[in-house]
């Protein structure tokens, strides 16, 4: 019957239902998008993420005020000295690895030349890894290339692609800022993430990267892998104490560098996807408050326009639980089509961000489930009134009524 | 003959701006199985507020009504709601069919509200249909019959929960003549196979029909008198 109903009045149902759908709309489009974004975030973090932490000037994501930034600048820069002492004093880590870089267009080959900066990444032997990539073809730097300043260098395979587009890159020589180097490597392609190529850098030794391209500005990361997840945490104490002896920090201040891992970095991440959770939620509740007042204000009119049916149905038997029902499952429909509708397009809107993004689409099926769970509640919830006036209807006075 | 109904002393008073009217004053009727009978009176008379008594549509004020057996005066709603839909079947004067609904339909909605199933439900209403001659015009919506084609369905939707009596109030009122003829004849038939009929009328003709007439005035029965002349003959056109 409410089926029925619904069919019989399709414009106002229609206009009804789209400010159900527009609610559902921005909360399941607002999670869809987040769930992209966090899996994408997560398959990224995960490949060699685990057990490893880096140590930095600054945090990998700050927010706040001026002073903060002030904080963070007035710090002693991170210096090859002390990642050398670093790695010669430490103990527990399985790796202690250092990386800098910064973009630089002028590189060429021969008459070619990049169209936009690549990323110059100063590594040492453990760069490929601290990149989470591989080699495809040539080997990897040793620890002579560092000691010795050779001018060699790993290509990632979108500068590769435009120096070498018909030749084979390896034993070639390029120039960076007018220097040669010898490629004597080339990475896997990683595709993108966040719309942006992972693939459009070029790693050369750590130190010659000290020679040629820094400035005083330079502080490097230093990155530091724990032998197992049980170590970690030991792995970190350690490397905070000497990091602290090395840089001179007295006894009772607090750390002058940053200690971050892909866990914390995925923490700070799912703080800040929280936050946009929270406001989409807020701003669904409002859309669904306003949507539920229309739906009351249909299902009113739809009392009032139908007071002759109604006191025809109680003539012929209809008692007051049929019409309350009828009237209810109305709303609840009405409520559901457009709760469905929404779903589907928050899905394909959120996943749109998805494509935008060149990640990986998901259906969150919670969300889904969740609302069209509320659209339920929100047609029970605002139907109710309506449905109640109409099944407390007289029946004499709603059959003489015209 | 086993009484059907029974009102004894029944009063229905309505407080209009503070000022009682007393639509009925004390009515006393009792009405046997398989009886045919007119309710006729001007209009103002209470027969309207009677018929509404009878079809259980209406609490009185005072008295008592009894409906083979069961106490219709100390009913809540959804009590009468359910003596409505078993025992009752109306015809209204206007129809009053749900008109965005088929014929079949509207005939299958008190079968819907006595839970019955609804394969059950829709050959009873079809074969209520056919009974009264719209076999072919099941699938058809109120708007697209006639007059007396749609009195006609009101009538199978009366009949479609086999009920103890049927009420029809002015079921002529808005015909023409030839339909009007049509529709009295059904009414005829229905008591001649046993059915118990109420007419609600003004029109002498029609009341004639009925094997006894009960005139209502000022919310009291004024005659209650057997009619033994003049019965079935066609209406004048």
């Amino acid at each position: 019957m409410a089926v029925e109903a619904i069919r019989q009045n399709k414009l106002r149902s229609i206009l009804t239902l789209l400010g159900i759908s527009i609610g559902v709309f921005s909360v399941i489009g607002v999670m869809t998008a987040i769930r992209t974004l966090e899996t994408s975030i997560d398959s990224q973090l995960d490949i060699f993420g685990t057990n490893t932490f880096t140590v930095n000037k600054w945090p990998d994501i700050y927010v706040g005020g001026r002073g903060e930034g002030k904080k963070f600048r007035e710090r002693k820069n991170i210096d090859y000295y002390q990642f050398e002492e670093l790695k010669r004093r430490v103990v527990l880590p399985l790796r202690v690895s250092v990386i800098d870089g910064e973009g630089e267009r002028n590189i060429q080959y021969n008459d070619k030349q990049l169209k936009r900066s690549a990323e110059v990444t100063g590594a040492d032997e453990w760069g490929l890894r601290s990149f989470n990539t591989f080699l495809s073809a040539g080997r990897n730097f040793m620890e002579d290339d560092i000691r010795f300043f050779r001018h060699v260098t790993i290509l990632g395979p979108d500068v590769a692609d435009i120096l070498f587009p018909f030749e084979e890159p390896l034993g070639k020589q390029i120039q960076i800022r007018g220097l040669d180097y010898t490629v004597i490597g080339v990475t896997e392609r990683k595709g993108q993430a966040f719309g942006e190529s992972q693939d459009n850098f070029l790693l050369i030794p750590i130190s010659v990267y000290l020679q040629r391209f820094s400035n005083r500005w330079t502080s490097l990361r230093i990155t530091v892998e724990a032998v197992s997840a049980e170590m970690y945490d030991k792995t970190v104490d350690e490397v905070i104490g000497l990091m602290r002896a090395i840089r001179q920090v007295p006894p009772e201040e607090e750390n002058d560098f940053e200690i971050s891992s892909n866990e914390e970095l995925a923490e700070t991440l799912s703080g800040f996807t929280g936050g946009i959770k929270m406001f989409a939620a807020a701003v669904s509740v409002i859309a669904l408050l306003v949507a539920g007042i229309g739906i009351m204000n249909i299902m009113l009119v739809s009392v009032s326009e139908r007071i002759k049916e109604i006191g025809i149905r109680k003539a012929i038997g209809a008692n007051k639980r049929d019409i309350l029902t009828q009237f209810l499952m109305e709303a609840i429909f009405l409520s559901q089509f457009g709760g469905v509708v929404g779903v589907i397009l928050g899905i394909l809107g959120g996943n749109l961000v998805a494509l935008i993004l060149n990640v990986p689409s998901v259906i969150p099926f919670d969300w889904a489930l969740y609302g069209l769970l509320i659209c339920s509640m929100v047609g029970i919830g605002f139907g109710i009134y309506p449905a109640w006036r109409a099944a407390n209807l007289d029946p004499i006075q709603s059959l003489r009524y015209d | 003959m086993s009484i059907l109904i029974k009102l004894k002393g029944i009063k229905r008073y309505y407080d209009v701006g503070g000022e009682v009217v007393r639509a009925l004053d004390g009515v006393d009727v009792a009405i046997d199985h398989n009886e045919y009978i007119s309710i006729m009176g001007p209009s103002g008379s209470g027969k309207s507020t009677l018929m509404n008594m009878i079809g259980c549509l209406d609490s009185p004020t005072a008295g008592t009504y009894e409906f083979e057996g069961e106490l219709v005066h100390d009913m809540d709603d959804n009590q009468l709601a359910s003596i409505r839909n078993r025992k009752i079947g109306f015809v209204f004067q206007t129809f009053n069919l749900l008109s965005k609904a088929t014929a079949l339909r509207n005939v299958e909605v008190p079968l819907i509200y006595a839970n019955i199933p609804r394969s059950d439900r829709i050959e009873r209403a079809a074969e209520s249909l056919e009974a009264v001659g719209l076999g072919d015009r099941m699938h058809h919506k109120p708007n697209e019959l006639s007059g007396g084609q749609r009195q006609r369905v009101a009538i199978a939707r009366a009949l479609a929960n086999k009920p103890s009596i049927v009420l029809a109030d002015e079921p002529t009122g808005n015909l023409d003549s030839k339909s009007g003829v049509e529709i009295m004849k059904i009414f005829d038939d229905l008591h001649g196979r046993g059915n118990t009929i109420i007419l609600v009328t003004h029109e002498e003709y029609i009341a004639e029909h009925a094997d006894r007439t009960i005139h209502i005035f000022d919310g009291k029965v004024k005659e209650d008198i057997a009619n033994h002349n003049n019965r079935r003959e066609p209406v004048p056109t």
